[in-house]
This record gives structure tokens, C-alpha cells and sequence, in this order.
């Protein structure tokens, strides 16, 4: 049952989502710049292509932390979509502190970025690498005080099923005060966790390359991509879990959950499109300054009752 | 055709090196990514690395110091990996011919798989060639 769900749901169906969630992002930003923008499975292509090329391991690297930093990442990911879509088909699967072994799987993405900048013994990665340890440290407190919120809501429990089941009676957490604070932080948050452009500080192609991809090529690239990718379907998906009431796919609902995961892809897409790269010490003083803030009066509204 | 390489001539991601241009052709390179000529249609991307690219873009003369540095990063490439030459001075070092500074032409520092001509090149003939390249892989396979 639960090998199923690990390769079925959580590795193809995510994957297959998150290229296609991937192509929507492109085709959007293209469209924003009056461009064409790529076909639809161009994506695929990238994937299979990189997947096909040589691999290039630099001399100076530590070569074992090198190759296991995107499989590392990679697997962090199918964990986290595997336990969301366990909880989210079938309220029975959900166990006691899942929310926190999500938080803590979502970490490691970033964490294996990281790991990879630092192994390849690239000066350009290395700073990437700090980059995005800084921007962890910047996004973490806000993410995390932000989700408590769901979890006051639903009666202090750290089970996603009660907060499935909690907004299935009393509606989405997203209608009340508080709920609406949080969600907003949290998309902020994502934008972050999945280096899109007011946050690709770590990335900043026109000052540091790549940042911490700059040496990797062929599978290992491949591999970073779709765990990007991937991110890109999980990360919505865990807000709409804990904020909109899950997905649902039964009939007619089929089409809301669809649109509920459109809307944030496209928020988050429209953020990308208007916004100029930040520097690392504004980020860092944007989330522990006004994120932070909002957060926290997100958690007092909700202690409190709204 | 397999599909490894069918993928290839899907995304090819190329890389832009300037081996001592007048700066003309790379201002012709930048303008195809442009929203006008948008190279991205043919899932072209502007490789941030070496490592990542696919196709080599070289514009210039190759003059003494850069010929070292377009070697090196020919090895660096992952193969397979193309290259081709935007311009006529990386074709044949065009008025640079007569100069102290260029002693070889491109193709013979690197093999360069397709040329195309101008000073510099219109965007159009850049993806007119480009899509040539891609055309003429498929068709010998
Ligand atoms: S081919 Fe012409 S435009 Fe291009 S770099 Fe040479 S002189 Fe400049």
C-alpha cells in the first residue's frame, strides 16, 4: 500500500504535475513578455535531454557528496508528496507530527542545494551555497509561525487529517482574518523555498552563474531540475492542504481543487514576472522584518479566535 | 532517431563566449532572446554555465589570450556538444585577417559545426541557422 503510494502518487503523478505545472509557469512568463513561449512538453525534453549527457564530476570536489546531493533532495521530495497525498486521499493514513516531519523534509531541498554548492569546490557555488543557507535562515521563522496557525485553529493537533477533516465541517481556514495572513506569508515563503525571482538570490544567474549548479551537468542537473519542478506542484499543494481544505476529486470538484492549484501557481508566476531580484540582506531584513510581523499577528489572531 | 537525441535538438541550450568581438555580434546574440525573436519557441535557453549548454555561440576573432580560454572551455563542455560560429570574424577573422593578434581562424582551435555569415548577423539569419543545424542532425540520422 505504501509502496504504491511512494511511487505512484508520490514520485510519477508529482513529477508529472510538476513538469506540467513548469510549462504553465514558462508559457505564463512568455505570455506576460508578448513572447510565444515553449511547447508543451518542452520541459520533458529538458529532462530526458540532461539525462542523456555526460556527467562531469570536478577534480577538486568531494566527489561522494557531490553525486548524492540531488538524489538526496530528490527523494526529500517524493517523501513529502508521498505523505500529502496519503493524508489527503484517505484522512486514515495520517499519523501524529506528520505537519512536523513535512517541515522538516521541505528543509532538506535547500539543504541538499547547499551540500552540492559546497562539494563542487566552485567559488561561484560556494557563495551561492552561503546564499542560500542565508536565505533559509531568513525564510524559515515566518514558515513555520505561519503554519502554526492552521494548527491552533484545528485544536492544537499536529495531525493532517484533523486539520483535513477541521476544515471539511467548519470550512476553509483561508475565509477567516487569520487564515488569510498566514497564506499570505506562506506564498511568500514558497517563493523563497523554490528560488523564484524576487528570491533566486542563491541563483542570480547575472552575478554568480548558476550559484550552486554551476558544475553540476548532465544527470545531476537533470535531477536538481525536477526536484524543482516537483517543488513547484508539493509546495502549492501543502498550502492548499492546510489552508483551502485539500483536494478533492470526485465530480464536479475535480474542477475547484484544479482551480485552487491554478490560482497559486499563478500568483506565485505573477510575483516572478514583476519583481527585480533582491539582495540577500534586503530579503533577510524583508522576512524577519514585516513577514515575521504579519505572522505573528496571524498567530495572535488565531489564539485569539478569528 | 533516438530519443536521447531527439530530446537534444528539442532543448538546446547554448552558451555565448565573445573571443575579442567589435561587440556587434553579441548585441545580435542577446536579441534573439528577446521577446521579438524568441529563441525560447525552439526550447533554446541562455546556459547560465558551460556545463550546461549544448550548443557553443563563439563571436569574435579569437585573438591570442582568448584562443587558450575557448579551448579550455571546449573541453569543459559535456559532450556532445556543438559549436558555432556567429560572424564573420569568427569565421575567417574578417578585417582582423592582416592582424598580429589573430593567427588562427576558429576552426582551427575548435571543430565548429555550422558558420554564419554577416557583420554582424541579423537575429533572423542567427535562428535561420541555428534551426539549419538542427535540421541537418536530423536529417543525417
Ligand atoms: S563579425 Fe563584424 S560585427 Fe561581428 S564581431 Fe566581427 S567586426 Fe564585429
Amino acid at each position: 500500500m505504501y509502496i504504491v503510494y511512494l511511487i505512484v502518487y508520490g514520485f510519477i503523478l508529482t513529477a508529472v504535475l510538476g513538469l506540467v505545472a513548469s510549462w504553465v509557469d514558462r508559457k505564463v512568463t512568455a505570455r506576460v513578455q508578448y513572447r510565444k513561449g515553449p511547447p508543451f512538453f518542452q520541459p520533458w525534453y529538458d529532462i530526458i535531454k540532461l539525462l542523456g549527457k555526460e556527467t562531469i564530476i570536478p577534480k577538486q570536489s568531494s566527489k561522494a557528496m557531490f553525486v548524492m546531493a540531488p538524489l538526496l533532495g530528490f527523494s526529500a521530495v517524493v517523501m513529502v508528496s508521498t505523505l500529502l497525498w496519503a493524508n489527503n486521499n484517505n484522512l486514515f493514513n495520517s499519523f501524529l507530527g506528520d505537519i512536523i516531519v513535512i517541515v522538516y523534509l521541505l528543509a532538506i531541498p535547500s539543504i541538499a542545494i547547499m551540500m552540492g554548492g559546497f562539494a563542487s569546490g566552485n567559488p561561484l557555488a560556494r557563495i551561492g551555497a552561503s546564499r542560500e543557507m542565508k536565505l533559509l535562515l531568513g525564510y524559515e521563522l515566518p514558515f513555520i509561525l505561519a503554519i502554526l496557525v492552521p494548527i491552533i485553529k484545528s485544536g492544537f493537533s499536529l495531525k493532517l487529517a484533523d486539520i483535513l477533516s477541521f476544515q471539511a465541517q467548519n470550512g476553509a481556514f483561508a475565509l477567516q482574518a487569520s487564515g488569510i495572513l498566514a497564506l499570505v506569508v506562506l506564498v511568500l515563503c514558497v517563493q523563497a523555498k523554490l528560488g523564484l525571482v524576487p528570491f533566486d538570490i542563491p541563483e542570480a544567474e547575472t552575478e554568480i552563474i548558476a550559484g550552486p549548479l554551476v558544475e553540476y551537468s548532465g544527470a545531476g542537473l537533470a535531477v536538481f531540475r525536477l526536484m524543482k519542478h516537483m517543488l513547484l506542484f508539493t509546495l502549492p499543494f501543502f498550502l492548499i492542504i492546510l489552508f483551502l481544505g485539500g483536494m478533492k476529486f470526485e465530480g464536479i470538484t475535480i474542477l475547484y481543487s484544479v482551480l485552487k492549484y491554478v490560482a497559486i501557481l499563478v500568483v506565485i508566476t505573477v510575483i516572478r514576472n514583476t519583481n527585480p531580484r533582491l539582495r540577500i540582506d534586503q530579503a533577510m531584513r524583508f522576512f524577519w522584518g514585516p513577514v515575521t510581523g504579519i505572522a505573528v499577528i496571524a498567530v495572535v489572531l488565531a489564539v485569539i479566535g478569528w | 532517431m533516438s530519443l536521447k537525441l531527439r530530446a537534444l535538438l528539442k532543448s538546446p541550450w547554448v552558451f555565448h563566449l565573445a573571443t575579442g568581438s567589435c561587440n556587434n555580434c553579441d548585441i545580435e546574440v542577446l536579441d534573439c532572446l528577446t521577446p521579438r525573436f524568441d529563441i525560447e519557441r525552439f526550447g533554446m535557453l541562455l546556459a547560465p554555465s558551460i556545463k550546461h549548454a549544448d550548443i557553443l555561440l563563439v563571436t569574435g576573432s579569437c585573438n591570442r589570450k582568448s584562443a587558450i580560454r575557448l579551448e579550455r572551455l571546449y573541453k569543459q563542455a559535456p559532450q556532445p556538444c556543438l559549436v558555432v560560429a556567429i560572424g564573420e570574424c569568427s569565421m575567417s577573422r574578417g578585417m582582423f585577417i592582416h592582424s598580429y593578434n589573430c593567427p588562427l581562424p576558429l576552426d582551427k582551435i575548435v571543430p565548429v559545426s555550422a558558420y554564419i555569415p554577416g557583420c554582424p548577423p541579423k537575429p533572423e539569419a542567427i535562428i535561420a541557422g541555428a534551426v539549419t543545424l538542427i535540421q541537418t542532425i536530423k536529417g543525417t540520422l
